[in-house]
Order: structure tokens, then C-alpha cells, then sequence
């Protein structure tokens, strides 16, 4: 299953093999390729929405862009069945989207109000939907690795065949609870399928300047004996074919794999990010945006199936911007949080009223 | 009522919630085949299986997270840290992910995790092995410490803390282990936020936590041979949640507070004692607050010397006798 480090295939568009006819590909319908594709741009049209909130100053803190990154979060979670389970880092928009959080919500959480999926608790980086198994949106690098293997853990505890995929970034590589999480893994075969997301720069820190293997992240696997493999993530089929069948392995022989999506974002590592167009030539961006974007990929793939033409793309992205139009104008139009709640979703036993939670003093102010 | 150890009130905690709830599991460095590095898991590994115990590679970081993930996903486990302070290689996990994310769901997640451990200097291991994290870990909203004192504390908070729905730090004391008294036999669980007056007096209250109240025991009962002055001895037994009201009650009953921590004096738990009595019983008090803490150093390795940096009798005495005269 894994590649050599000499097999990485080269970033050009077009894989080497025709993963449209990997066997979990081979039966899409039409329906299900032109859903991937407006979840894409959902994505995308959410993202750009809330980047215009942002430049207004109705948001606070930190704003993760997903841009340029779509085909690695609708061609990963689509996969998911119900015992399938997913937690990511602080990038977190288009998981959360994909896995079936309504736009509203997670709107109105970046406006921190009280209508927002954490109630405004949480922010840009910490969107949750347990009932959806996506367990987060977490905000320190890589402090999500080891909550995915305790996630897929306890899948297997309870006997349940399923796997958690957890989400990454090229820089969290390089954290030492990652290679923990990794050794227990692969130790006691856990079915944890842990995507590299390897948009090549950790803030403003390149792959080169950041890791001692230049070329590849995914092969640190090979430390933990761990499989493993490359993806070229603007495609796709390869994303979906390759993510299978690491789940696959999870759910039959519970033995983790590590996948390394190469994509690439187009903003910087925030909003905030001051020199989001120093530390990369401005012409770099434009190359991937002319020739490496994954939605003009995928429009241009169903064009060619015959599933899709303009008219009908138009149409999914009318209906996108609609969407997060109208996301802005409920997520405008919702309170802010009372005071009194600040003290709420502290403590379970406190929010339930239960004696446990009515015993002691919880909480130190006047 | 039986007399065991404080290692066996543990161990017997253990058993029963392993025995009464499928989903409780123990996990942690040697807790299943060496049987524990401190022996409260004794035996446990070989009566409940691989499955419910688990050693893991030397990892605080990752299995400790691993916990987290767990316990969000319904399970209950029970973590143990062969010393508290290798906590401190752990702290995002316990911190970041075990004691925010309920709050930064919004309410949507919660966390039933026992982290449990020895916590405390006095054994000569230097300062990397000597950390009392109470106080930094009742500093987040959203964890709940306890410091058990006697087997029978340990025993019955221990099975509230893993019966709890959000995590709890259950914090041991190795010098307390071989420790013996009586615990009520079958299904004694302690309400965690509930305080303990372990000797009732009318002179001064002596309020402290984990191994100090025994300090304060004995400072109580050469207070009353030496000096004939009535020391009432308050446990506080749980730093989050706090039981204000016994240690209000008990100084509005004394009119005098000697506060004795093991933690270092600066934001130590003894400190937040020390602003809520006089926040809310200010009137009460016929003198100032006092507090005997550890010397505050790193914790030393020379052995006599670091008997002399943790609280003694001899210093809560001393505090006494400065009030009281």
C-alpha cells in the first residue's frame, strides 16, 4: 500500500492512474459528483462571506481561511458511515460544512453570538457537531492528534467498526504528541487514520525551512510502522480512492495509516497573518489558482463526464452565495450571549442541576 | 468498620468501579503488569483483563489525550500519572482539551475523566518529582480537584470522581500510601465540594488539604497538651469545588485562620482561602490570617533539609501561638 519516497507522484493535475474507476468511485451518480461539487463551493462561498464580516471588524481573533482546500474536506468526510468519526485543528470551516453543520450556525459562531453552533463560546476555531461525529475544531497544533486516537480507541472498546479521521496540518508534524499518538497507534492497533494536510506552509514557515525530510511527511510512518501514503489532493477521485482505503484497513484490521494531502491555501495562515504575501511570491498563489484549483478541477472533470455544464454550475454557485448570504443576515440578526451565560457549559454536573453539580462552590467570583 | 491502608482504600475504589460500569478502564505507565509503580493497581490487571487495564509506553502527552478522546466519546477513564508532576508534559491535553472543551462546544461535550496520582514533595526525589499542581489545575473552570487525607477520603472520593460527568484530578500522596484507617465497607462514595472537620476546637482553625491536615493533626494535639488552646482541624478534601461554608462556619466559630498548604506560597490554594475568609468573614476575624506553606523554593533533595521545607508542626504551632496570644 505505501509508496517509496521515489514514487511520490509530481503535482501536476493528472494522477498517474485513473482513480474514477477505484472501486469506491466507480458508482457515483451524477448526483452525488454534483453534490461534491457544491459542497465545495459552499465551502468557498461561506469562507469568502465571512472574510468580508471580518474585514468589517464584526469578528474577533482569528479567521483560518479554507480556501483552496475544499476538494481535501468534501473528498475525505464524504466517505464517513455512521461509525466514522472526524476531528480537526483550528481550519475547521469546511469540515464542519461537509459533515452537515448548516451555514447559520457556524456563522453566527464566528459573530459570537448566541445562535452560533458553540454559542459563541468557541470562535472560528472550535466548531463542534458530536452528533455528527466531528468532535472539533481545535486551536492548539496538533492537540488534536491524541483526542483522535482516544476517539477511535474507544470505537474499538465498544466494538463498533469505525475509525476516526483525524486532521492535520503539514506544521504539526513536527509536535511531539503527534508521534506519540503515532507509536500508540500502530501499537495497539487503533483505527485511526490521521490526513496531513499539507498546504506547504506552517504560518509563514515553508516545509523546507520546517521539516528534516523535505519531501514527504507522510513517510515519518515508517518510524512507527505505520502505512502510509501520498495524495495529490486537487483530485478528487484520488482523495476519495486513497482515503477508502486507508479506512478500509481501520475498520478491518483496525491498523492506523497516515495520508499527506498535498493542497495549497490561498490566504494566508489567518486573516490576521501580516505577511501573508512575503514569505511567498504573490505569482505562486496565482499558479495555483490558475492551474492547481480544486473546484475549476472538479467543474472541468464533470464537464468533460458530461454531468455539468455552465448553466448548471452557475446554478449550485447561485445557490451557495445564496446560502451564506442569508447565513450573514441570520448570523447579523441574532443576539449576542447574555452575561449570565458566560458561566453555563462549564461543568456538566452543573448544567444538569444534578446534587453533584449544586455541591461546593464552582465558581470564584464576587 | 475494617482498618486498611490508604493504598488498598484506592485499590478497592478501583476494583468496584471496574466491576460496577463497563465503561470504566484504567490506564497509565506499569498500572497493569508490574501491577503499579506505587502498587495501588495491584492486581487489578489480572482480575479484570487487557481490556480494562492497560500499560502504556511512557507518554503522557498522547495517552493522556487519549483519555480525553475517550471520555468525549462516553467512555470513563481513569488515568493514572505515576507522579502528578509528569502532568506537567501533559498540560495542553489536560488543560486545553480536558477542561475547555465543554465550554468551547457549548455544552455540547463532556468530559468524565479521572486523572489520579501521588502529588507531593517529601520523598527526596528534587524538585522535577515534588510538584503539588492543585492549585495551578483548580486555576482552570472546568476541572474539579481532590486531595484525599485519610483511606477513607481516598476511597470515597475516588469512586465520586469516576462516577463524575466532567474530569476530575484526584491527587495521592505517596507518604500516605502505608497509611491505615477505618473505611466503611460497600458503596461509600464522598460528594466532591464537601469539607471534613477532622477535630473540632473554638480557639483557631487550622484549614488545610491532602497530607497537611495530618500536619495539622498533630500541630492540634501538642496545641492542646502544650499551650491548652482548642485547635479545630478543617479538610478541605476538594479545592474545586469548595465547600466555603465549613471553613467559614469554622472560622466565624474560632475568630482565628492558620491556613497550612504543601503548595508553594505564591497563588497557592491557601491564598484563595485566605481572600474568601476575609471577603466574607472579615467581621469574624480576631486577627490576621496566617499561612504555613512549603518554603518557597524548587523542592530541595537534601533530606533533612526538606522536611524543614514542608510544612511542620513546629511552624504551625509557632503561627498558632503568634495569634492566638
Amino acid at each position: 500500500m505505501s509508496v517509496t519516497r521515489a514514487e511520490k507522484p509530481k503535482k501536476t493535475g493528472k494522477s498517474p492512474v485513473d482513480y474514477a474507476k477505484a472501486p469506491i468511485n466507480a458508482d457515483l451518480t451524477p448526483k452525488q459528483k454534483l453534490g461534491f461539487l457544491a459542497d465545495m463551493l459552499r465551502i468557498r462561498r461561506f469562507e469568502q462571506a465571512s472574510l468580508k464580516l471580518y474585514q468589517q471588524g464584526k469578528m474577533g481573533g482569528f479567521l483560518h481561511l479554507y480556501i483552496g482546500q475544499e476538494s481535501v474536506a468534501v473528498g475525505t468526510l464524504a466517505l464517513m458511515g455512521e461509525n466514522d468519526h472526524a476531528i480537526t485543528a483550528y481550519r475547521d470551516h469546511g469540515h464542519a460544512l461537509v459533515v452537515g453543520m448548516s451555514m447559520n450556525e457556524c456563522m453566527a459562531e464566528l459573530l459570537g453570538k448566541a445562535t452560533g453552533c458553540s454559542k459563541g463560546k468557541g470562535g472560528s476555531m472550535h466548531f463542534f457537531a458530536p452528533d455528527k461525529n466531528f468532535w472539533g475544531g481545535h486551536g492548539i497544533v496538533a492537540g488534536q492528534t491524541p483526542l483522535g486516537l482516544g476517539i477511535a480507541f474507544a470505537l474499538k472498546y465498544k466494538g463498533l467498526k469505525g475509525c476516526c479521521l483525524t486532521y492535520l496540518g503539514d506544521g504539526a508534524v513536527n509536535q511531539g504528541v503527534f508521534h506519540e499518538s503515532l507509536n500508540i497507534a500502530a501499537l495497539w492497533d487503533i483505527p485511526v487514520v490521521y490526513i496531513i494536510e499539507n498546504n506547504q506552509y506552517s504560518m509563514g514557515t515553508s516545509l523546507a525551512r520546517s521539516s528534516a525530510i523535505k519531501s514527504c511527511l507522510a513517510e515519518r510512518a515508517t518510524g512507527y510502522d505505520m502505512d502510509w501514503d501520498i495524495v495529490n489532493g486537487e483530485n478528487l477521485y484520488e482523495v476519495r480512492a486513497k482515503t477508502w482505503d486507508a479506512m478500509q484497513r481501520a475498520h478491518e484490521k483496525c491498523r492506523p495509516a497516515i495520508l499527506e494531502i498535498d493542497t495549497y491555501r490561498y490566504y494566508g495562515h489567518s486573516v490576521a497573518d501580516a505577511n501573508a504575501k512575503k514569505y511567498r511570491k504573490p505569482e505562486e498563489i496565482e499558479f495555483y489558482k490558475q492551474n492547481h484549483d480544486p473546484i475549476n478541477l472538479w467543474e472541468n472533470r464533470l464537464k468533460e463526464e458530461g454531468i455539468a455544464d455552465e448553466a448548471v454550475i452557475k446554478k449550485l454557485d447561485d445557490a451557495a452565495k445564496k446560502e451564506a448570504a442569508a447565513a450573514v443576515q441570520f448570523a447579523e440578526d441574532s443576539p449576542f450571549p447574555e452575561l449570565e451565560s458566560i458561566f453555563d457549559d462549564i461543568y456538566y454536573e452543573v448544567d444538569m442541576g444534578t446534587e453533584s453539580g449544586q455541591t461546593g462552590r464552582h465558581f470564584f467570583n464576587d | 468498620m475494617p482498618v486498611i491502608t490508604y493504598r488498598q482504600a484506592l485499590n478497592d475504589a478501583l476494583a468496584e468501579e471496574l466491576e460496577r460500569d463497563e465503561s470504566v478502564f484504567l490506564m497509565g505507565e506499569e498500572v497493569a503488569e508490574y501491577n503499579g509503580a506505587y502498587k495501588i493497581t495491584e492486581g487489578l490487571w489480572k482480575r479484570f483483563g487487557d481490556k480494562r487495564v492497560i500499560d502504556t509506553p511512557i507518554s503522557e502527552a498522547g495517552f493522556i489525550g487519549l483519555g480525553v478522546g475517550a471520555a468525549m466519546m462516553g467512555l470513563r477513564p481513569v488515568m493514572e500519572l505515576m507522579f502528578w508532576s509528569f502532568a506537567y508534559v501533559a498540560y495542553d491535553q489536560i488543560i486545553n482539551n480536558a477542561g475547555c472543551v465543554r465550554y468551547m462546544s457549548g455544552g455540547l461535550i463532556n468530559c468524565p475523566l479521572v486523572i489520579r496520582g501521588p502529588a507531593n514533595g517529601g520523598t527526596n526525589v528534587g524538585a522535577t518529582h515534588s510538584h503539588t499542581p492543585e492549585n495551578f489545575l483548580a486555576n482552570t473552570p472546568g476541572l474539579k480537584v481532590v486531595c484525599p487525607a485519610t483511606p477513607a477520603d481516598a476511597k470515597g472520593l475516588m469512586k465520586a470522581a469516576i462516577r463524575d460527568n466532567d474530569p476530575v484530578c484526584v491527587m495521592e500522596n505517596t507518604l500516605l500510601y502505608g497509611d491505615q484507617g477505618e473505611v466503611p465497607e460497600g458503596d461509600y462514595v464522598i460528594p466532591i465540594g464537601v469539607a471534613d472537620v477532622k477535630r473540632e476546637g473554638t480557639d483557631v482553625s487550622l484549614i488545610a488539604h491532602g497530607r497537611a491536615v495530618l500536619t495539622c493533626l498533630a500541630a492540634a494535639h501538642r496545641l492542646h497538651e502544650e499551650f491548652n488552646i482548642s485547635a479545630e482541624v478543617v479538610d478541605l478534601r476538594s479545592i474545586r469545588p469548595l465547600d466555603e461554608e465549613t471553613v467559614l462556619d469554622s472560622v466565624r466559630k474560632t475568630h482565628r485562620a492558620v491556613l497550612v498548604d504543601e503548595n508553594k506560597p505564591f497563588c497557592g490554594v491557601s491564598a484563595q482561602i485566605a481572600t474568601m475568609i476575609q471577603e466574607k468573614a472579615f467581621d469574624d476575624l480576631d486577627a490576621p490570617v496566617q499561612r504555613v506553606c512549603s518554603l518557597d523554593a524548587p523542592a530541595i533533595y537534601s533530606p533533612p533539609l526538606e522536611i524543614q521545607q514542608l510544612p511542620t508542626a513546629d511552624r504551625i504551632i509557632q503561627k498558632v501561638l503568634a495569634v492566638c496570644s
